[in-house]
């Protein structure tokens, strides 16, 4: 049995209120005011489809060993990188060995499901004991667009193995149409769209209802059996037409998550996947569907093994990580699509040094230290000499990774002198609780709520763009841990 | 064993140029400044200064690389000249060099010029720290008041203190500094200002306030150094000799930053240096013994945990003795009498010396309207750095009899 063995998601925390977007722009076009409803997920400036992916990978490989993963899947169509591996980068921040093959599914809405059935062929081929597929996405839209209230940021992530199945793989049945509802051209910032009717009609009432119809017929599934159909409906109210069409209950739909999330392209379809594994029960039915340029529809059945699943965050658990944002001129500035003053000190862009960035690519990007094999104190960054003060032993140390350590704020301070996107900037020195301690970034604080002793949780981020270069350098900073400031 | 640096070296002559936004000086005629000054105190020609130390620290603006502006600019006699660099202790450390090079017996004469051209990056503070290849792919984007803030922080949690008493004694300390500043001629900030005003200035880093920050100055530094006896011979009375009791520097090894073990609310290389210094002075109780001292004052709160680094406040003591004037210009140890970084200002490759500078006019009874009653011993206090990662350089100086 081939399938499903874990899941995890990840929705950032911000939301932005679509009422507060609506309004900023309705001078211009009063029409955005219909869709003033909800919120849509908002990435920090310091999060992208593959920090996101990284999270919700987290969530899924918690409290279990990576050992079996033979291979990484990574789907998007906003990789941060066109031409640097992005599945190698979420490895190399997961700590994973560096012997598993990788790779970037990109160039259409399905590449999130297409990574999945990557990985299933993948480890049905014998081609790896385990694979993890993590799908992520941040959609930017262009300002005062009705896009840029629908679409959302968010990330999800499965393993896929032979044994501790949690939801078995059926079979699928993928299409390919050349229908074009939008499009974004190479080196283009914002997706070019064509009117609704057009996708609803030609589209959702004819060759995607056709094709699942087919992929039911061909893995011998009544649609009256199924008891989840997940569609990522680019706008609402399509999947109806589809499940009518293909005879499948109205009641077993799966939640859109279009009202507190938003579409998030590639990886809305495993999203909502994700959030269906978080309900469903042992022996039920799911079909999927990923729609973009053609389909592809995969069937899985949960098995007993679900429910044995740690607990995890999950998609819902994400949601409930959750801080509104009115401020729609902030939301401009984290994606870019306004450019504000920074400042003289803004200006300083040095080159990124990869053979420095190479050299230390597990201390960078997997968060490793050493562990001093005499003493045992934990030290980051790793050194040929242990930092003991009474011990500075001298020798190879035991590579010891900080990133799910439990941390605390030791000193802060909130800096409205230095540049950062978000000011003022935090950072300070985190300590770990089994030993090591740094100065690190803060993110996702809130205002006057930063305290010494606030226990933190290391996450993976953008710790600066160069866009003069295009590259984006990653490292990890302290997040204080939910509670300050939640809803 | 080392017998320590006390009275082997003697302080021939001193100069200091006018701190402030020299926007009508570069580097070059910065040193020019102070080095007049302190070839006609010292009574010598350029010829005879035998080895010199050219203390700069930010490359990116200043004179750039290499000790090759010092030699040029004061035209010397094609002697070594070394760039020294060691953050915002850079001034100690070029005074250090050329005080060793003479306690060593190398050289007869040496100078020791600190210059800082700060105001030609277009905007206020310090220019940013992008050094390294390897720091910039992981370090915050830090800042002098960012991380000098986070002591504030650590300060408050040890020792209990709600912030609008430390924010009140903070006050305090510029206040008396603003005040000192305005007595001095060379200093870049000659205005008196209220704690209130101090309190209500607009925030930099919490919980620092612009006026919790010091000036960031143009300006320039210098001293020529000889031993006692050459000193004498050419001409300088015992009784009107400053000579170095102490000079040490202490720097971090990683422990602060990377060992769960300080707590971030003080500065551990102050200590271990104070301590140094006050072995190799042959001095047994500071508070009694140090009539005067100089600190590195970047930031109020960087001045205040000093005063406990130091041992002339006890541990979380340091806000009543401050409250309570101790260090004013009328208090029993007054602290930063020539402004301090604060007021004076902070052009970071001079800092260390001026601070010497202040000391001796004072020991000299040449210090004018802020001339303290007969001194004894003057220490000042460099630091570079960051407080989890830093460069501490002392000196202690006083009266060669």
């Amino acid at each position: 049995m081939i399938g499903i063995t874990s899941y995890g998601a990840y929705v950032p925390r911000l939301r932005l209120s679509r009422a507060a977007a609506a309004q900023a722009n309705a001078w211009a076009n009063p029409g955005l005011l219909a869709q003033a409803r909800g919120e849509r997920s908002m990435a920090n400036w310091d999060e992208d489809s593959l920090t996101m992916a990284v999270e919700a990978a987290r969530d899924a490989l918690a409290g279990r060993s990576t050992d079996g993963i033979g291979a990484i899947y990574f789907g998007s169509s906003t990789h941060p990188f066109a031409d640097r591996q992005n599945a190698g980068l979420v490895a190399a921040a997961l700590d994973l060995p560096e012997s598993i093959g990788s790779c970037d599914l990109s160039g259409a809405q399905k590449a999130g499901t297409a990574a999945l059935i990557a990985a299933l062929d993948r480890v049905a081929a014998g081609g790896a004991g385990e694979a993890l597929v993590v799908v992520g996405e941040h959609r930017r839209a262009r300002p005062g667009s009705a896009q840029e209230l629908q679409y959302g940021d968010a990330a999800a992530a499965f393993t896929i193995g032979g044994s501790a199945v949690i939801a078995e793989f059926l079979g699928g049945h993928s299409v390919s149409v050349d229908f074009v509802d939008h499009y974004r051209g190479t080196g283009q910032e914002f997706d070019y769209i064509w009117e609704e009717r057009w996708l609803r009609d030609e589209a959702f009432q004819k060759w995607v209802p056709a094709a699942v119809n087919a992929a039911l017929e061909k893995l011998g599934i009544d649609p009256g059996a199924i008891d989840h159909f997940v569609l990522a409906e680019p706008v609402a109210k399509l999947s109806a037409l589809v499940a009518k069409r293909c005879g499948i209950a109205e009641t077993v739909i799966a939640d859109s998550l279009l009202g507190v999330v938003g579409h998030a392209g590639a990886a809305h379809a495993p999203l909502m996947l994700a959030s269906v594994l978080q309900k469903a029960q042992p022996g039920q039915t799911i079909v999927v569907v990923g729609f973009g340029q053609g389909c592809d529809v995969l069937a899985f059945r949960t098995t007993a093994t679900l429910g044995e699943l740690p607990t995890r965050s999950g998609v819902a658990g994400s949601l409930k990580r959750r801080k509104e944002e009115r401020n729609y001129p902030k939301f401009l500035s984290f994606n870019e699509t306004v450019s504000l003053e920074k400042g003289l000190r803004g200006e300083a862009n040095p080159q990124t040094a990869l053979s420095a960035m190479y050299r230390n690519r597990r201390m960078l990007f997997g968060l490793v230290g050493g562990s001093c094999t005499k003493c045992g104190t934990a030290q980051f960054p790793p050194a040929d000499i242990c930092v003991n003060p009474s011990c500075h032993h001298q020798g190879p140390m035991q590579p010891y990774r900080f990133a799910d350590e439990a941390a605390q704020i030791k000193t802060w301070s909130a800096d409205w002198l230095t540049y950062t996107p978000d000011p003022p900037a935090h950072y300070g020195m985190v300590e770990f609780q089994r030993g090591g301690r740094f100065v690190a970034d803060i993110t996702d604080w809130d205002l006057g709520k930063v305290e010494v002793g606030q226990p933190v949780r290391m996450v993976f981020r953008v710790r600066g763009r160069d866009a003069q270069r295009g590259m984006v350098r990653y490292f990890w900073k302290a997040a204080p841990l939910a509670g300050a400031g939640e809803n | 064993m080392s017998s320590g640096i006390r009275d082997k070296v003697a302080i021939l002559g001193m100069g200091c140029s006018r701190f402030g936004e020299r926007w009508d000086m570069g580097a070059e005629e910065l040193m020019v400044e102070s080095f007049t000054e302190a070839l006609g105190d010292a009574g010598i020609d350029r010829k005879q200064i035998q080895a010199a130390w050219l203390g700069s620290c930010m490359d990116e603006v200043n004179v750039g690389k290499s000790a090759l502006p010092a030699s040029i600019a004061l035209r010397l006699n094609n002697i070594p000249v070394t760039r020294v660099e060691n953050y915002c202790a850079t001034g100690t450390e070029a005074f250090r060099g050329a005080v060793y090079a003479v306690a060593s017996g190398a050289c007869d004469i040496a100078l020791a010029i600190g210059v800082e051209k700060l105001k030609d990056t277009g905007y206020g503070g310090l220019p940013g720290l992008d050094g390294g290849s390897l720091p910039p792919l992981w370090w915050p984007n830090l800042s002098a008041p960012g991380v000098f803030a986070q002591v504030a922080s650590a300060y408050m949690s040890r020792y209990k203190v709600p912030r609008d008493v430390l924010k009140r004694a903070l006050a305090e300390i510029s206040a008396k500094s603003h005040a000192n500043g305005a007595k001095n001629p060379k200093a870049h900030l000659r205005n008196p200002v209220s704690c209130d005003t101090i309190m209500a200035s607009p925030m930099i880093a919490e919980p620092l306030g612009l006026f919790d920050c010091c000036g960031v100055s143009d300006g320039s530094a210098a001293a020529i150094v000889t031993t006692p006896e050459i000193a004498k011979s050419l001409g300088k009375h015992p009784d009107q000799m400053v000579t170095v009791k102490a000079l040490q520097l202490a720097l971090s090894n990683g422990s602060e930053g990377g060992y769960n073990d300080w707590d971030g609310s003080y500065i551990h290389t102050t200590r271990v240096a104070a301590q140094r210094a006050y072995a190799e002075a042959g001095i047994k109780k500071p508070r009694d013994e140090i009539s005067m001292f100089e600190v590195h004052d970047c930031f109020s709160i960087t001045e205040l945990v000093t005063m406990e680094d130091l041992a002339l406040s006890s541990d979380g003591g340091a806000i009543k003795d401050v409250m309570d004037g101790f260090y004013s210009a009328d208090g029993k140890i007054p602290c930063q009498i020539d402004g301090g970084l604060k007021c004076f200002g902070h052009p970071i490759g001079a800092s260390g010396i001026r601070m010497v500078y202040e000391m001796y006019l004072q020991l000299l009874g040449r210090a004018g309207e802020r001339q303290l009653k007969n001194p004894r011993y003057g220490l000042t206090h460099n630091l570079g750095g960051f407080p989890h990662q830093n460069v501490v350089g002392i000196s202690i100086v006083g009266r060669y009899q």
